[in-house]
């Protein structure tokens, strides 16, 4: 099965992990109804399925939905077919960035320095990738952030350079590993 | 003695600062030791899962992997981690050519997953591996008549493994009753505060924060007592000031990590209860239990 390339959407959102049961849903909109953010999205979690399943790859890529998720895991927890909304939506988060879409949302950007800051010092360092998401966003929105930094520096709860940890070249094996096997 | 893996996740580096130092120092009165693991890196997150799905299984494996081989529960106070290795150990353990993957990747590195890992909370394990007696029995400044909302927030309760009820959980109230605080009702205990989009969507993580605030102060709560999630207790603790200037609030409700509220409890003082980092400063409220307490105290401790 491995060996198939990818036929529709639809199957490549199945193929990832945690995603397997779209075809299960029932459209009942507890998703949406409970969603968190719902009200951010272009189209709400229960639409996210819907366009998924009719392949509307494009539309539902370049809108501002999905981005707005903030696993809270409450369509998780409440979905009747066990779906795991949130696993979906952050699958189809990680086949936007691969596949270069540009939403309207610099939450891409913010992911990408994160995980970025994982690469480089094997833990996350939280003022680096600020930092460098704000460089690469809009360095005038970082000045808003500077009577947050500096509240967080006063209470010792920003250190000003990240810890070298060892972990850091098990890890980037790990990642080229896994990269190695593909999207299935 | 309680005997554990820690792992605190990236953010108790930094932001989540005061409550680590709160959890180290409530273990020892309590006769629990959080071995941190050595070396130990991110988990990944949301954020990467978001980048790349594949990767970010192996990333978080490595730690399920490191915690085996300690043959300790593994626990963390974050409940961003707390989701991500539960669900990525639930995952390995269902798919099993994802686990063949991922143990290829490991044994360049020489490590082994099996999914023998129990992947617990600080909170959950403070609850089950303790209770509130055991806690209330070694309170010797209690809170009484403090009126606290318990925020107990998503990944602690959600995705649901068998961990407090999913919508309306209690065991923060039952912990912070048996410190002498009155929790009061709070229906928005298990709702999100938008962290993960603090930095990218902020007016988005500002609009939920306020909720939690509003709500909190609806119902009379006096102070919050939060997870030990970091990214909960900044939140609360850390945004009341970009709340109010948006909603023309005046929010000024200390944001206690439930471990940071049990230091204090024990009679450690603000410093070593992490109690000095906090933004939204408790001091002006927890000063009266200082000083008016060992009086009222003294005839439980001489009956002890
Ligand atoms: S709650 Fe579950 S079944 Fe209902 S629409 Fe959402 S994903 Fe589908
Ligand atoms: S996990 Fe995401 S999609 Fe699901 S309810 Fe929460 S914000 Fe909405």
């Amino acid at each position: 099965m491995s060996d198939i390339p990818h036929t529709t959407f639809l199957d490549e959102v199945a193929a990832l992990p945690a995603c397997g049961k779209i075809n299960e849903c029932i459209q009942c909109g507890v998703c949406s109804g409970s969603c968190s953010t719902a009200t951010h999205w272009e189209y709400p979690p229960r639409k996210v399925i819907a366009m998924v399943r009719a392949g509307m790859k494009d539309e539902l890529l370049k809108s501002n939905s999905i981005w707005f998720c903030v696993s809270c895991y409450l369509c998780t927890a409440r979905c009747p077919r066990d779906i795991k909304p949130a696993n979906i939506v952050h699958g189809l988060e990680s086949i936007a960035i691969k596949e270069g879409y540009k939403p309207p949302t610099t939450t891409t950007t913010m992911y990408r320095s994160f995980a970025q800051s994982i690469v480089d010092h094997g833990r996350v360092y939280e003022f680096g990738f600020m930092l460098k998401y704000f460089l690469r966003t809009n360095p005038f929105a970082a000045l808003k952030m500077l009577p947050m930094a500096i509240q967080l520096f006063r209470h010792g709860r920003m250190p000003l350079a990240p810890k070298q940890v060892k972990g850091k070249e098990e890890l980037t094996t790990i990642i080229n590993k896994m990269g190695e096997g593909g999207d299935r | 003695m309680k005997y554990y893996a820690y792992y605190p996740g990236c953010s108790m580096e930094a932001t989540g600062a005061p409550v680590e130092m709160s959890i180290h120092a409530i273990a020892k009165p309590l006769d629990m030791q959080f071995i941190e693991l050595e070396d130990w890196t991110c988990c990944g997150s949301s954020p990467y899962a978001g980048v790349d799905k594949f990767k970010a299984i192996g990333i978080t494996a490595r730690t399920l992997a490191q915690a085996e081989k300690t043959g300790l529960d593994l626990v963390t106070p974050c409940s961003s981690c707390f989701t991500i290795l539960h669900e990525t150990n639930d995952l390995l353990k269902e798919d099993h050519r994802l686990a063949d993957r991922v143990r290829g990747a490991l044994a360049e590195v020489g490590l082994a997953y099996n999914g023998t890992a129990r992947v617990r909370h600080v909170v959950e394990v403070l609850y089950n591996d303790l209770g509130p007696d055991a806690i209330a029995a070694k309170v010797v400044r209690p809170l009484t008549g403090l009126r606290v909302a318990c925020y107990h927030g998503c990944q602690q309760v959600r995705p649901s493994y068998g961990f407090d009820d999913p919508e309306y959980p209690d065991w923060l109230d039952k912990m912070a009753a048996a410190l002498g605080a009155s929790p009061v009702n709070f229906p928005l205990k298990a709702r999100c505060c938008g962290s993960s989009l603090v930095i990218s969507e902020p007016a988005t993580a500002v609009e939920l924060i306020h909720k939690l605030l509003e709500n909190a102060s609806e119902n009379g709560a006096q102070a919050m007592i939060t997870t030990t999630c970091p990214l909960c207790h900044l939140a609360l603790d850390g945004y009341q000031h970009a709340v109010n200037s948006k909603y023309r609030t005046k929010y000024n409700l200390p944001a206690l990590a439930i471990t940071q509220a049990i230091a204090f409890a024990l009679g450690l003082d603000f410093k070593t209860s992490g109690l000095n980092g906090n933004i939204t400063s408790p001091k002006k409220l927890l000063e009266p239990f200082m000083t008016a307490q060992p009086e009222q105290a003294k005839p439980e401790t001489t009956a002890a």
